[in-house]
């Protein structure tokens, strides 16, 4: 599975576990306006980790953190690289 | 009921009586309490501890409990080593406690021992001797329990503290046989040891090096009747086919929060026992035991009784009685009592109905994006999902609320042969969580393990802060 279908998976279970209602995912959907709050992004990431064996907000050198679904995706894809 | 007035374990051993039936059985020697009238685990030395502060460090626990019956009354403090106690800390112990004499089974002292405390030898095998068993001092019993800086922290307690509140087993038909999982050095098994030994029955004692099998198959021979562990020993029995050798009236649960699930395993699996739980520590003695089956206590147990003053402040259970210990040993920051005479237990309640529910430690709180999660709370609603055999919850850093919630949990099918079904067992725990939990209180993820630490204590092993890999 690439990074972008599992960020998506991920996303998607999470929200349907939450019972929250998901925006279209788009490249240009700001998280914020995604439909999840934070405690769903935190589950969102802590389960990436596992998946993927990475966790960029921890080991990502720049320090601009992702506003956008796409940015979120791209900062997982450089920090697999 | 024990006679008030007594004032050493040996005189209180001694008025219950029958002495040559009963017993104490350690991992392997047995003695008759009759041969301990006339004997000496000390090689009759007992004359040489008049007075003294004696640190009791032994291998063995039968080794210790004759010692501690035999210096009862003679020693001016005892300071119960458990046998886990790390070499490290040892000095630290013996400055603490102003230990001039060490009693071990050990063959050397070792150089954690100071060139001017004796060591003297104990053995479990009882030699002839004659000694004064008069007794001229209320000895202080000193029991270890785990400080937050790592080093332990001493606790100071009298038999009068100790063996408070203990109800004579005498109208018993058949001979009462008492065990525990726990090292009788620890609270939870030193009430244990006095309880059975001064209400007329023997002791089966558990064994530190021993598995969990051999010690079933021991306590089953010698048809042990009441028992005695916290709830994590009795996770780890259950999931042993040895369980089904012991058949008590009796089992007992301390040390830790009892939920409904283990209440219920138990009593599946002993149909014929009166399973009861109870509220006890080191510190503040044991205040209240629970018989009607059900985890919790009902709320009217708080209040004033005849023995126990229990109350609830800033959440935390607060309990004052004359079970408590006296003080702390050493330069410990914070008193034991606080100044309105109640000993703060540090363990969270919450009230839902008519009953008390434990929900934590304070000490053990995992902030979510500023949620209070107790572990706890969350590990009794994944222990009632009927595949499950225990849990632990744990933090797990996190970069959006600080930290999350996540499990281990021992499912009955081994992690290796679950393949496809890990996935359905993992949605139904979480839904059930999701049923009656918050949402910050969910495990974010639940991974599925073979086995979970258990602490010398009996506890289960909490780390909190610890990342996850």
């Amino acid at each position: 599975m690439s990074i972008r279908s599992e960020i998506i998976a991920q996303v998607t279970q999470v929200a349907q576990e939450q019972d929250k209602h998901l925006a279209p995912l788009v490249n240009d959907l700001p998280l914020v306006d995604s439909g999840l709050d934070s405690l769903c992004m935190a589950v969102v990431v802590a389960r990436l980790e596992d998946a993927l064996g990475v966790d960029p907000f921890t080991t990502a050198e720049a320090a601009g953190f992702p506003v956008t679904l796409g940015e979120f995706i791209e900062f997982y894809e450089n920090a697999a690289k | 009921m024990p006679q008030n007035n007594r004032t050493s374990v040996w005189n209180g051993i001694s008025a219950t009586g029958n002495l040559s039936d009963r017993f104490l059985s350690g991992a392997n020697e047995t003695v008759t309490l009759g041969g301990l009238a006339g004997g000496s685990c000390l090689g009759g030395r007992a004359e040489e501890f008049r007075g003294r502060s004696v640190l009791l460090w032994t291998t063995d626990q039968l080794s210790a409990a004759l010692a501690l019956i035999e210096l009862d009354g003679i020693a001016r403090r005892l300071v119960l080593c458990p046998a886990d106690l790390p070499f490290e800390h040892l000095r630290f112990v013996i400055d603490s406690a102003a230990v001039d004499v060490v009693v071990s089974d050990r063959i050397a002292p070792g150089p954690d021992i100071p060139s001017g405390v004796s060591f003297i030898a104990c053995s479990p095998k009882i030699v002839r001797a004659h000694y004064d068993h008069t007794v001229e001092r209320q000895t202080e019993w000193i029991l270890l329990t785990s400080g937050t800086t790592g080093l332990p922290k001493l606790v100071v307690h009298t038999l009068a503290s100790l063996a408070g509140a203990i109800e004579s087993s005498g109208a018993s038909p058949s001979p009462v046989v008492w065990s525990t999982f726990y090292d009788i050095r620890r609270y939870g098994g030193l009430r244990i040891f006095l309880r059975a030994l001064l209400s007329g029955a023997s002791l089966v004692l558990s064994s530190t090096e021993g598995s969990l099998a051999d010690f079933m198959i021991r306590a089953a021979a010698y048809r042990v009747t009441h028992i005695s562990g916290t709830p994590s020993h009795w996770r780890r029995a259950l999931m042993s086919p040895s369980a089904h050798r012991i058949a008590p009236q009796y089992v007992r649960l301390s040390g830790e929060i009892a939920d409904q699930a283990i209440l219920d395993h138990l009593q599946v699996c002993y149909p014929q026992a009166k399973i009861a739980h109870a509220f006890a520590s080191t510190e503040a003695g044991v205040a209240f035991d629970v018989t009607d089956g059900l985890a919790g206590f009902p709320a009217e147990l708080i209040g004033e009784r005849a023995d126990v003053e229990m109350k609830v402040e800033d959440g935390s259970l607060r309990i004052r009685s004359t079970l408590i210990a006296d003080r702390y040993l050493g330069g410990q920051a914070k008193p034991l009592i606080g100044a309105d005479g109640y000993v703060d237990t540090g363990d969270m309640l919450e009230l839902r109905g008519d009953r008390y529910y434990f929900v934590g430690r304070r000490d053990g709180v995992i902030n979510v994006g500023g949620l209070k999660v107790y572990p706890e709370e969350v590990e009794a609603v994944i222990n009632r999902h009927p595949q499950v055999r225990m849990s632990l919850v744990r933090t797990r850093k996190n970069p959006i609320t600080g930290a999350l919630v996540v499990a281990d949990v021992i499912v009955q099918t081994p992690p290796e042969a679950l393949n496809g079904q890990a996935g359905q067992l993992e949605h139904e725990i979480l839904e059930l969580c999701r049923g009656i939990l918050a949402r910050h209180k969910v495990p974010a993820v639940i991974r599925f393990v073979s086995s979970l630490p258990v602490g010398a204590t009996g506890k289960i092993v909490r780390q909190p802060c610890v990342m996850s890999s």
